[in-house]
């Protein structure tokens, strides 16, 4: 199996980290990953990721919880245990619907939002007991590290990253794991 | 500087000329005498026949029983008269309802529109500097709208307003309770006072916005600032106070405390919506440089936004009302589920649905003819909710989108068009001297 090099560059600013990316991919590096202790405004572009498709999956989920609350509701409401609502005994779900709209619209954003949330989790392949990713525990405080995988010329890459501002980088062997 | 083209006057000159000679006709022709409209009557009988009549009519009917024709249904023959005086009534209100309807409208725009422009000179807002010019030729026309409104009000009295008829207040214990708000000259007063407040604020923000262009200091921004504070809160106030004097009270019996909010979020929709129009249509033209597609974006995303609030408040109301089945007060809906079952939920369709699916996607506030698009189905929603609030206890089941409600729509539409654009060539289309208008130019979102 090939083994892989990866540089690890330290930045200390967030600005000056977006102009390191964009060097970097102009001069057809392949940028691993970056990691930032708070999100940076605009590093998706600048890195060409694609947008997140989390906005789709939310709607999805929406619609899949305002199908819950509508079944739900006229099982509990109008079928099991028939309600008198507002003084207007019609046992139909859709003639008391007003009555049910509330639960419609909470449940709606109740699945949206969770479901939403461990989507992310899962997808970020985040769960209880994992161990953290992060190669720098200074990235969770005020430094910020692009992980550059190393083509042929592994001198240009360095002075390539010390022109961009890096203040410190290391070399790290890494086995193609993933 | 802008320039109001020849093309462009003659077009609203005559959207003017073409409502103002459609509703005169509506108009006369509506002075129907008791003999037409019993004729008319007798006509629509034959055709419906007396066994169709009974079936769609009922619901009406019978609602019609339970509110004030209960002495109607005695005998066949009383019924026939009182019926047919009251659909005579009814027949006569309609173009001035139509009228009524039309210039409430517009009217609201612009002052939705003022009440938005106060909003980001109080929250001293960055995005929305390159916009400003816009919003102030859009509350240009309110001053003449509104006192257009009142007047309309005033001139068409017990044809809109029942409790200006004397002779319905003296047999009506609920109303003469309320004679102390509902009067003649307290609508007035109260009116003059709403409006020359809104004038005001309008007159004077414009001015310092002019000054502002250019000034070495910030001072008129300043004083833009602390206005539009004070301006938001006499606005609260007075656009509640309006909403009662100039709709809620076409129904003096019945009452809603939400009402305001609900008029308010109407108007501010529907003007915010005028604004993206109006820029759209200004950018197309080749103006407004600074606007990129993200200024575009965020008025979209308060269209999208408002629609849900205004929802969110037509429901509340409706619910609760729904719920606790009160006879004074869900009387109101009774009346539009029977008779306006179409216009009252397919509003909910054009101004909740509609923009909900269209305007939920992040890429789509973007595209200028989805927003067009959308905008367009969110003002006639909106037309339609006024409709909704006047038409009702107006005109009743006698109601229609005819030649009075098009003609007065297109006359206010063309004086709107005159004066806006009228407006737009005042002054520069970028207020240059805003602190803002930097952070506004870079705006990105």
């Amino acid at each position: 199996m090939k083994s892989s090099k990866v540089i690890h560059a330290l930045y200390t600013d967030d600005d000056v980290l977006l102009n390191a990316v964009k060097k970097l991919r102009a001069a057809k590096h392949a940028i691993e990953e970056v990691y930032t202790p708070f999100p940076v405004h605009g590093l998706d572009k600048v890195m060409g990721l694609e947008p997140t498709r989390i906005a789709i999956t939310s709607f999805m989920y929406g619609c899949v919880g305002l199908c819950v609350a509508i079944l739900m509701m006229n099982y509990i409401m109008i079928q099991d245990w028939p309600q008198d609502i507002g003084g207007k005994p019609s046992f139909s779900y859709l003639e008391n619907m007003p009555a049910f709209v509330p639960i419609m619209f909470e449940m709606t954003v109740f699945f949206a939002a969770h479901l939403m949330v461990i989507t992310f989790y899962l997808r970020s392949r985040m769960w209880p007991f994992k161990n953290a990713e992060n190669p720098d525990a200074r990235t969770t405080d005020d430094h910020f590290l692009i992980a550059v995988s190393v083509g042929e010329d592994e001198k240009e890459l360095k002075k390539l990253l010390t022109e961009t501002g890096a203040v410190e980088m290391h070399l790290v062997e890494q086995e193609a794991s993933h | 500087m802008y320039i109001f083209t020849n093309r462009l006057k003659l077009i609203a000159i005559s959207l003017v000329v073409l409502g103002a000679a459609g509703w005169t006709y509506s108009y006369v022709t509506s002075k129907k005498s008791l003999e037409e409209i019993k004729i008319m009557l007798a006509e629509e009988d034959s055709h419906h026949g007396p066994v169709a009549d009974v079936e769609s009519h009922a619901p009406a009917e019978q609602m019609h029983a339970e509110e004030t024709h209960s002495e109607a249904h005695v005998t066949a023959e009383t019924h026939g008269d009182e019926h047919a005086e009251h659909v005579l009534h009814q027949t006569h209100n309609r173009p001035y309802a139509a009228l009524y309807v039309a210039a409430f409208f517009f009217m609201m725009i612009s002052l939705g529109v003022l009440a938005f422009y106060a909003v980001q000179y109080a929250a001293q807002a960055g995005w929305s500097v390159v916009l400003h010019r816009v919003m102030e030729a859009i509350t240009a026309y309110l001053l003449p709208g509104a006192l257009i409104v009142l007047i309309i009000a005033l001139w068409a009295g017990d044809h809109l307003f029942i409790w200006m008829d004397e002779e319905v207040v003296a047999h009506d214990a609920l109303i003469q309770a309320k004679t102390g708000w509902l009067n003649k000259t307290g609508f007035l007063v109260r009116g003059l006072i709403f409006i020359g407040g809104w004038s005001a604020y309008r007159f004077l923000s414009r001015r310092y916005s002019i000054a502002q262009d250019n000034a070495d200091d910030a001072k008129n921004f300043k004083r833009n600032f602390r206005l539009s504070a004070g301006f938001l809160v006499f606005y609260l106030y007075t656009e509640s106070m309006m909403s009662w004097d100039w709709i809620m009270s076409v129904d003096p019996h019945w009452f809603s405390t939400l009402f305001g909010w609900y008029v308010f979020a109407s108007m501010f929709v529907s003007g915010i919506t005028v604004i993206a129009l109006l820029t759209l249509y200004l950018k197309s033209k080749g103006h407004l440089e600074l606007v990129n597609d993200s200024h575009l974006h965020d008025l979209a995303k308060f269209m999208f936004g408002i629609s849900i609030f205004w929802t969110y408040l037509w429901f509340s109301q409706f619910m609760l009302i729904w719920y606790s089945n009160i006879p004074e007060e869900v009387t109101y809906f009774v009346t539009r589920l029977a008779d306006y079952k179409l216009p009252f939920l397919g509003m909910v369709v054009l101004n909740f649905v509609f923009p909900l699916l269209l305007l939920m996607n992040s890429d789509y506030k973007r595209v200028p003819w989805f927003v067009v698009m959308t905008g367009v189905v969110i003002l006639f929603g909106h037309y339609i909710d006024v409709f909704n609030m006047i038409m009702p206890a107006t005109v009743g089941d006698r109601w229609g989108l005819g030649l009075s409600e098009i003609s007065a729509v297109l006359l206010f539409l063309g004086l709107f068009l005159f004066i806006v654009q009228q407006a737009l060539t005042k002054a520069p289309l970028l207020a240059k001297g805003n602190p803002f208008v930097k952070e506004s130019e870079y705006y990105h979102y």
